[in-house]
């Protein structure tokens, strides 16, 4: 496909023949609509895109796309991944994944995934629960939550996505929400635009198992906040809050009486220390709201860049070999 | 040894010509043992000898010096006459301390030489390696020729001149055996020398105190009067060409490089260590000027996912192992059957289960590698023959994954692994290109429609503009590819997986048999067993037996008429190094009541041991 035909490329072109089979009401409906509404926007021509997934109802993304797709097993989305990004780093690889998949069966590909700066996006539809199992905690569950596998409460204390992440190094690490299409599409996009590994956390609601999750996010005007790069954190209806950095630790300020914009802390996210970005990923209700938008965005030489960069150093320095050369490589002897 | 006619005298002593030597070296993990066996195969093999390796080493990186399980070892066959294993029993033991005696001992056959380096036997080395007397002393070698040598003495008087320190000038004492033993086999030092300076390219003075030890004992054996006669092994008639020695990984390297370039297809290989496979992954990472991408992955279940995706993404796909690590890929190879991609997987065997003996052989994952995954799941399985065949065997991997868009099992062991013999180098052009087809018409194109005659779905690429398609591991409705859950869909495409593999026996050689076609006993085997069975139903034949021999390369499917084969012979005998694998697949297979002759010792087979049991069968 040309430059050209990419161009004029609309939502309906990422929309594929298949029947879209998530529960009425699912927050997966936003994420996909999302995507398929921010791709023709790259520039990126519709045959260089591939979705790959695990296992779980976020993982039966790559059939609604109308790309490219590969739906694996269980947590090792990444895995192929890498192989499709290594072998072929032209591709604009995505992975769709869940809080069970990518952080429990595949927390181990997750991690390295993202030490890596692998090219790649990943899509971590968090719910905190298991959706396609039928209702277990996962590993964000907060502690004490009731499932049909915890009936007196989890006794599990949750991982932090986007902490793990950042713990990784991740170059790129980003929070949203399916309920807020237009920040969703935003991060999607900056996601998008990423050179190395992009790691989304997306707020997913799941109406069947864990309705109402991250209603605490969604209501009130001060239990979430919006992240600008350049600017001070400031939320609450009225801009009247917002964190300042105080002994190493984050506070929320009330602004006036002597508090104002300037002692504010002011987001950066290419700060080279992911510490900051790390507390702010860790705010959580009740005592702080949560950071929502892009947590770090850094550029740092991607894994296939680095890979191909060998290739063209080894082919420079020792040429091109064919295979009677190649064989003849070793110590030879003739037998004559 | 085989002994002929004594020779005129030629140099200091007599010389005496024999056509087959089995020399084992021996000594403490760090007394470079290895080095000192791989030097004597090479010079061997540049003189025109036929040769076998087996080396054997601890899978401690270090056991303590002196101690029993820090004892090396590297034997090796030359000879005159055909060498298809390593040798039965050493005729001749080096040992540098009194561990690699005690270890090595009881391999040796009565009046066997024993060369042993009697510095190393102290008080101290003989508690470590448990002797409650000294062996040299108390008679208890009674059975064996012992020369007793001062190694360590005489290599340090050699090298008194050396700048180096002492600690460094005495680790050259295992090429001052080396040396003695040149001068016992007469072999050239040319060879080892040419190393020694490409080795030390630099460092003037380590390769000046190397050369000195090796020339020193070299001529201790012409001056020293030790032994009364030194040995000649003449060329091998070898068919003329141009010969490198090989190891079963160092082939598999080979293959898969030349098969990317048969292919005209980059390779991508993608690994996570484990003995006795990362070898393949240390070769190959050599060869980026080729385009060949290595990844060493995380674990064992990403590197196959990687080697998976990468056949996704149009690549050679490859990944190799060992038993456990194959354990591990099942679930992925599962969805490698599943989507039908090309994929190859490199199964380096060791002793089992679970982390069993690391650095030992055995042939045990053959069920494994057929069944080890859940759900019908039928996979191509391949199995090389010698070291040199693992070049042969991963370049028929590729082409049948390629043509039919299967998964393909290679399971190569430790034995063949590690272990090297000479091989005659192939042309390029006389090697099979490997034909890859992507799909180029978007109209009509559906990702499971299928070759009628191949019954292999197209590889279409991500990247290739109007093919976009969905593929994954819930099962895919025929044709279109779509999830689907039909029953009779299910059953459809459960048959055509399995008859697709199954109709690549016709696209297979027939099993052919080495002696009679029918007769009182067959003998059939598959993998690293080939040299001592095939050796000794030759042995067997000779002695007026009527025995046949038929090897598999090819374990599923199976050649077409191998039924018929079986059926030609009073009694059947599979050989393993397993409990009864391949016994147990002929038995269901072909209601055939084979018979098993099955050793677990973490070793290959001897030829006698065949022998004996061929015997017990006639």
């Amino acid at each position: 496909m040309s430059e050209e035909r990419s161009a004029a490329l609309s939502r309906k072109d990422f929309v594929s023949d298949q029947e879209v089979r998530w529960c009425p009401g699912c927050g997966d409906y936003s994420i996909l609509a999302q995507t398929q509404k921010v791709l023709p926007s790259i520039g990126i021509p519709r045959e260089k895109y591939v979705f790959v997934s695990g296992i779980g109802c976020s993982s039966r993304f790559p059939y609604y796309m109308n790309t490219y797709g590969f739906h694996t097993i269980h947590g090792r989305a990444p895995t192929v991944a890498t192989g499709i990004k290594t072998a072929n780093p032209d591709l604009s690889v995505w992975i769709a994944t869940g809080d069970g998949d990518g952080l429990s069966i595949g927390g181990n590909h997750l991690l390295h995934t993202i030490r890596r700066n692998l090219g790649v996006k990943i899509l971590l539809f968090n719910n905190r629960i298991y959706g396609l199992t039928k209702g277990q905690y996962s590993p964000t569950s907060g502690l004490g939550k009731r499932t049909r596998s915890s009936p007196m409460g989890s006794v599990d204390y949750p991982v932090h996505p986007c902490c793990f992440a950042l713990a990784a190094d991740g170059t790129f690490v980003a929070r949203t929400i399916d309920s807020d299409t237009k920040h969703l599409a935003m991060v999607l996009e900056r996601a998008a635009r990423h050179e190395g590994t992009a790691f989304v956390e997306i707020y997913q609601n799941c109406v069947i198992f864990n309705d109402g999750a991250f209603d605490s996010v969604e209501k009130g005007d001060d239990r979430a906040v919006h992240l600008v790069d350049g600017e001070p954190i400031v939320f609450g209806a009225n801009r009247e809050k917002g964190i300042r950095r105080k002994d190493g630790a984050l506070e929320v300020v009330t602004l006036g009486n002597g508090v104002g914009e300037e002692d504010l802390l002011v987001h950066r996210e290419d700060e080279p220390d992911p510490g900051i970005a790390f507390h702010l990923a860790r705010m959580d209700a009740p005592s702080f709201p949560v950071a929502l938008g892009v947590l770090r965005s850094v550029r740092r030489p991607t894994y296939e860049e680095m890979v191909e960069e060998q290739i063209r150093r080894a082919r420079e320095e020792k040429g091109p070999v064919d295979l009677d050369a190649l064989l003849r490589g070793g110590e030879c002897w003739e037998i004559k | 040894m085989e002994r002929s006619a004594e020779q005129p005298k030629t140099r200091s002593g007599p010389i005496e010509e024999v056509e087959q030597v089995v020399i084992r070296f021996a000594g403490d993990s760090g007394d470079g043992m290895q080095l000192t066996g791989s030097q004597f195969t090479h010079t061997s093999a540049v003189i025109g000898n036929d040769i076998s390796t087996l080396p054997d080493y601890p899978a401690e990186i270090r056991a303590p010096a002196g101690s029993l399980p820090g004892v090396s070892s590297f034997q090796i066959h030359f000879g005159s006459t055909d060498v298809q294993t390593p040798g039965d029993q050493p005729d001749v033991l080096v040992a540098m301390n009194p561990a690699a005696l005690k270890v090595h001992l009881p391999d040796l056959p009565r009046n066997a030489r024993v060369l042993v380096n009697t510095d190393a036997f102290t008080p101290q080395n003989l508690k470590k390696a448990l002797y409650e007397s000294n062996p040299l002393e108390d008679g208890s070698l009674a059975d064996f020729q012992v020369v007793k040598i001062p190694i360590t003495t005489l290599n340090a008087q050699a090298l008194k001149e050396s700048a180096l320190p002492k600690k460094q000038t005495d680790r050259c004492k295992n090429f001052w055996a080396l040396g003695l033993l040149y001068w016992l086999y007469d072999r050239p030092l040319e060879p080892t020398l040419d190393w020694i300076r490409g080795q030390f390219a630099g460092k003037a003075e380590l390769a000046e105190a190397n050369a000195t030890a090796l020339k020193a004992g070299f001529v201790y054996g012409e001056v020293g009067e030790v032994f009364t006669t030194h040995y000649k092994v003449r060329k091998a008639s070898i068919e003329p060409g141009l010969y490198r020695k090989v190891s079963g990984n160092e082939a598999l390297v080979l293959g898969c490089v030349a098969a990317s370039l048969l292919a005209d297809t980059p390779l991508l290989y993608a690994s996570y260590p484990i003995t006795p496979a990362s070898d393949v992954l240390h070769g190959l990472a050599r060869y980026k000027h080729l385009g060949v991408r290595t990844v060493q992955s995380e674990d064992e279940i990403a590197a196959m996912g990687i080697a998976l995706g990468a056949a996704f993404a149009g690549h050679l796909g490859v990944t190799g192992t060992s038993g456990p690590g194959l354990a591990l890929k099942g679930e992925m190879l599962g969805l490698a059957v599943m989507t039908e991609l090309p994929v190859v997987v490199l199964d380096i065997q060791r002793a089992g289960p679970s982390t069993g003996l690391p650095t030992k052989t055995e042939q045990s994952d053959l069920l494994l590698g057929l069944f080890g995954r859940s759900g019908d799941s039928p996979v191509v399985v391949l199995a090389p023959a010698t070291p040199a065949d693992c070049f042969a065997i991963v370049i028929e991997a590729f082409r049948i994954a390629v043509k039919y868009m299967v998964p393909v099992v290679v399971l190569s062991d430790g034995y063949l692994g590690n272990g090297a013999e000479p091989w005659k180098l192939p042309r390029a052009a006389d090697l099979p290109k490997i034909d890859v087809r992507h799909p180029n018409e978007p109209k009509g194109f559906m990702p499971y429609l299928r070759d009628p005659r191949t019954l292999a779905r197209p590889w279409a690429v991500p990247g290739t503009p109007g093919f976009e398609h969905r593929i994954g591991g819930i099962e895919k409705a025929d044709k279109s590819g779509n999830v689907n859950y039909d029953p009779a869909n299910h059953q459809r495409m459960t048959e055509l997986r399995l008859r697709k593999v199954e109709g690549i026996a016709g696209d297979i050689p027939e099993a052919a048999v080495e002696g009679p076609s029918q007769g009182d006993l067959l003998l059939l085997t598959w993998g690293s067993t080939y040299g001592a069975v095939s050796q000794a139903a030759k042995k067997a034949r000779a002695m007026g037996r009527s025995v046949g021999h038929v090897h598999l390369r090819y374990l599923n499917p199976f050649p077409k008429n191998l039924g018929d084969v079986l059926r030609g012979y009073e009694k059947v005998l599979v050989p393993e190094n397993n409990t009864g694998q391949l016994r147990f697949l002929i038995r269901s297979r072909y209601l055939i009541d084979a018979f098993g002759m099955n050793k677990v010792a973490g070793q290959p087979f001897k030829i006698r041991e065949v022998l004996a049991k061929i015997e017990e069968f006639i």
